[in-house]
Formats: C-alpha cells, sequence, structure tokens
C-alpha cells in the first residue's frame, strides 16, 4: 500500500507542478501584449530586449562551438561506419535532417536551459529573498507582467533564432569533415543537404525549440517564485530550475518527436 | 471629524495549524502615527504583511479605506496599493536599477507624467529625504541608512495617504536610526500622511507615536497613547518597557533534554 501510496503522491504532485506551469504561462500570455512594441508599455519592450541579448547574444558563441563540435562529431560516428559500406555521402543527410530536425533544437535548449534557465531563478530568487517582488505588489504592479513576460517573449524569439545557427553551424562543421575525407567540396556539399533536408524538417524543429522556450523560462521562473528562506534557497532553486527544465525538455522532444514522426508516417 | 485609514477587525492568522495572529483589531485614523511594537516572533511583521495585502487572513477583515482588500476586485485593490506606500525592512530596491531608476520607477508605470516631470519630482523625493545628489549611484553603493532613505523616497513617490514603514531603524546605528524619526515626523507634518510603523525600537517609537500598540504572542495586548502607555501597570507591558527578559527556559526541561542526550532517558537523580 506504501508504495501505492508514494506513486500516487508522486503523479499528484507532478500534476500540480504542470499545473502551476500551464496557469502561470497563461498569465504571461495575457499579459504579452503589454510587453510587446506598439501595443506595450514604454520601457517594458527595453527589458525584454536586454533579456535577448542576454540569451542570444551572449549564449552564442558556446553554441555555436558545441554545434560545430557536435556536427563533426556526428560527422565522423557516422562516416567510420558508412565508409565499410562505401555510402559516405549518407553523412551529409545524417547530419543535415539530424540536425534540423533533432540536435540544433535539443542542443540549443540544453545550452540555454544550463546558461539562462538557472540565471532566471537566481534572479527571480533574489528578488523573493529581498522582498523586491513583493515591493513590486505593493507598488499595484504586476510582477508576471514586469519580470516574467519580458523573458518569455525574449527566449520565445531567441531560441528560435539559435537553433538556425545552430543547424547552420553544424552543418557547416559536417562539411569540413566531407572536404578532409573526401572530395566533395562545399557547393556540392550545400546541394547534397539542400536536396536531402525538407521544410517539413526545419520547422518541425524551430516548432519544437518554441516548446522548449516556453519549458526553460516558466519552470526556471517558477522555481525562482518559489523561494523562501536565505541564499541557500536560491541556490537550491537555480539547481532545481535547470534539473527540472532539462527532464521535461528531454519529456517533450520524445513526446512531439513521436507525434511528428506518426503525422509524417501518416 | 476623524476618518478611519486602516482597519483590522478580528485578524487571525494561522500557518500548518499553528496560530501566529489570535483575533486582533486595530483601527487607525487619518493623519496618525500608528507605532506596532512587539517582540520578535510576536506577528507584527505577519500582521504587516495582511495590512498590505500581501497574505490572506486565515478568518477576520482587514480595510483600508473601507475596502476589504481580501474581497475587492483586482483593480480595486491596485487602487488602494496606489494610495499606499510600503518601505520594508530589507529596503527592497530593484538591484539592477539606479537609486534614480527606483524612484521614477513608479512614476513611469502608474502615471502619464512626461519625462521633464518625472526628472523633477524624483529629484524632490531624493531630496526631501537629503539624498538629491546620490541619484545615479546604484543601491548597493549606499549605506545602510541611505538605503533606507531611498526606500522612503520611492514609497512616497506617488504621494501617499498611508506609509508603511516596517522596522525603520533595524541595524541602524543611533544617530541614523533618530534622523529616520525625524524623517517620518516630517511626512506626517508636512503631508499629513497616515504612518503606520512596525518596530520592537522603544526610544523610536515613543519619539515618533501618537498612538502604540503592543502585540504579544500573537494577540494584541494593548492600543493607547504614549502617557497611557508609560504608566500602564500590565504586567507584559511593563516587561516590554522596562526590558526585563523571558526566563530562557526551565531548568528541569533542560536537565531532562541533557539526560537524554546522554542515554540516560527515564534515569532519575
Amino acid at each position: 500500500m506504501k508504495v501505492l501510496e508514494a506513486i500516487g503522491n508522486a503523479v499528484i504532485q507532478g500534476l500540480a507542478y504542470v499545473g502551476s506551469l500551464t496557469m502561470q504561462l497563461f498569465s504571461e500570455l495575457r499579459a504579452s501584449p503589454r510587453v510587446l512594441p506598439l501595443t506595450g508599455r514604454r520601457g517594458r519592450w527595453k527589458t525584454a530586449i536586454r533579456q535577448m541579448a542576454a540569451i542570444g547574444v551572449d549564449g552564442l558563441p558556446i553554441i555555436a562551438i558545441m554545434s560545430v563540435c557536435a556536427g563533426f562529431i556526428l560527422a565522423m560516428q557516422t562516416g567510420s561506419e558508412l565508409r565499410r559500406f562505401g555510402a559516405l555521402q549518407y553523412v551529409m543527410d545524417v547530419v543535415g535532417v539530424g540536425f534540423t530536425r533533432e540536435i540544433g533544437p535539443l542542443l540549443t535548449a540544453l545550452i540555454v536551459c544550463g546558461r539562462s534557465g538557472s540565471a532566471f531563478s537566481a534572479e527571480i530568487g533574489t528578488m523573493v529573498v529581498t522582498s523586491e517582488i513583493d515591493a513590486m505588489k505593493t507598488m499595484a504592479m504586476d510582477p508576471i507582467e514586469m519580470v516574467l513576460t519580458p523573458k518569455y517573449v525574449a527566449a520565445m524569439i531567441t531560441l528560435p533564432c539559435l537553433t538556425i545557427m545552430s543547424n547552420t553551424f553544424g552543418i557547416l562543421a559536417g562539411a569540413v569533415f566531407m572536404r578532409i575525407t573526401t572530395n566533395i567540396r562545399f557547393p556540392m556539399y550545400m546541394r547534397y543537404i539542400f536536396n536531402s533536408i525538407e521544410l517539413h524538417d526545419v520547422w518541425t524543429g524551430l516548432l519544437k525549440s518554441l516548446v522548449f522556450a516556453t519549458i526553460i523560462v516558466n519552470v526556471g521562473c517558477m522555481e525562482g517564485l518559489r523561494v523562501r528562506g536565505g541564499a541557500d534557497a536560491v541556490g537550491r532553486s537555480a539547481t532545481s530550475g535547470v534539473v527540472r527544465s532539462t527532464y521535461l525538455v528531454i519529456l517533450a522532444d520524445a513526446f512531439f518527436t513521436a507525434i511528428f514522426y506518426l503525422v509524417h508516417k501518416g | 471629524m476623524t476618518e478611519l485609514m486602516i482597519s483590522v477587525d478580528g485578524l487571525t492568522v494561522e500557518y500548518d495549524g499553528k496560530r501566529v495572529l489570535n483575533n486582533v483589531s486595530l483601527d487607525i485614523q487619518r493623519g496618525e502615527v500608528m507605532v506596532l511594537l512587539g517582540g520578535s516572533g510576536s506577528g507584527k511583521t505577519t500582521m504587516l504583511r495582511h495590512i498590505i495585502g500581501l497574505e490572506r487572513p486565515t478568518s477576520g477583515t482587514v480595510r483600508v479605506r473601507g475596502v476589504d482588500i481580501n474581497r475587492c476586485s483586482k483593480e480595486e485593490l491596485m487602487a488602494i496599493r496606489r494610495t499606499m506606500g510600503v518601505a520594508f525592512q530589507e529596503c527592497a530596491l530593484f538591484n539592477s536599477m539606479s537609486v534614480e531608476e527606483n524612484v521614477e520607477l513608479p512614476l513611469h508605470e502608474l502615471t502619464n507624467l512626461a519625462d521633464p516631470v518625472i526628472e523633477i519630482m524624483t529629484y524632490m523625493k531624493l531630496a526631501a529625504v537629503g539624498l538629491g545628489e546620490t541619484g545615479k549611484l546604484m543601491p548597493q553603493e549606499l549605506s545602510g541608512g541611505m538605503k533606507k532613505r531611498a526606500a522612503v523616497a520611492r514609497a512616497t513617490a506617488l504621494d501617499p495617504e498611508i506609509l508603511v514603514f516596517d522596522e525603520p531603524s533595524a541595524g541602524l546605528d543611533p544617530i541614523v536610526a533618530a534622523g529616520l524619526d525625524e524623517l517620518i515626523l516630517f511626512l506626517k507634518k508636512a503631508f499629513q500622511m497616515t504612518i503606520l510603523v512596525v518596530s520592537h525600537e522603544l526610544a523610536s517609537a515613543f519619539r515618533i507615536a501618537d498612538r502604540l500598540a503592543l502585540l504579544d504572542r500573537g494577540s494584541l495586548i494593548a492600543v493607547d497613547s504614549k502617557d497611557a502607555f508609560r504608566a500602564s501597570t500590565h504586567p507584559r507591558i511593563r516587561q516590554f518597557l522596562d526590558r526585563v527578559p523571558d526566563p530562557i527556559t526551565e531548568s528541569v526541561v533542560v536537565q531532562a533534554h541533557i539526560r537524554e542526550l546522554a542515554g540516560l532517558a527515564g534515569a532519575r537523580t
């Protein structure tokens, strides 16, 4: 009975967590017109742009380096197998399709999760501990609109952009590998790549990156808002923000990939 | 005729079954300085958080200018909050903004004033608390007393009718604390503000208060004028005013615990 009870409790807690995330997401969506340019209040869009710089511009170098490495590794690993069958040209299909559909969005999400997700939790957690969130509320300002929504808007814009950059760098790394191991030069490589990937591959990847952005921002912010106590609680919130959003990103990836697989197959 | 600005009626708060506030009732009139006294853990910060509407009580009502803040609409609550300024114990200045931007924020967010007007108002608010020349500094560059004053400047940015202070003199030296007392009296006199101060500093309380309230273990044991407080014979009030400590722990309990720790539970001496 105790095992059943524990399983039941875990399921209820999990559902409650997802429920809170969904409610927070709806609040952010309701507040988003007040953050966007033209419809929003002055200054709010500036906050979103600052966040875009923090998530996107500052995150680009590490995403570029890791994508180049991942692209090269993928090409080498598949190349060493395919070479045995004299099918080295299929490396280009693997790199092109693999990056646009899967590795680009996932790698980007995991890096943003580690860099920015933890920063969201720590920043908001510190604001809770130092009563800044309470101060906002008592000044008749909405923390969701002031703090959370600019981050959400910024992530929804930057994550697809970063994913495209990651795809590009991964595919370029594949080109270098092909140039070193075969006679295939860059223009021909790109022709192969454009023949192998379809528009469908790109947009499913970008759609997934939007889902990942939603998860990373909401989990990071919610862990921050739940902080009670002092500095150690802020540290714990940053850790659990990263762990939980990584976990949810992978789950969502599996779920969406399965759906796309079934839809595409059908 | 006096007007009731804050009215707390039968406020009871429980956390996890533990009663923190017990049927507390308190009225604050327009233009008076009410000091809520109490020792550590007496529930005074909890009471303040309920008065400013950050938490919902287990039972009882909190009315601000006649509006029940736990049962009103969101718009009504926002309207009430615009007439209330709160200076937190931790100051709660936004660390990513300069002092000036902290004070400007409510003006930018909640009014349609032009930027030059906001700039002038911000300077006036900062100058009123003696920080006119420090607007460009970041909060972390300020001393403790300056931070408190900056928090007051921000709390008074929208010319609130009610000002709430949580422990204004906590962690400050006597000279800076006295300066804050004078600032509170100045705000009361110059702007006819209704001021609620939560404190445990007796000297400061007797300097600024029109009336005092003493909270003890979640219950309000007295609400009275300064003179009546000084003359009171209530044992808890006397203990508080005469700074008499509570006995730390019953020695029998301590001895029993030590025996238990030493593995001699149940052993009799």
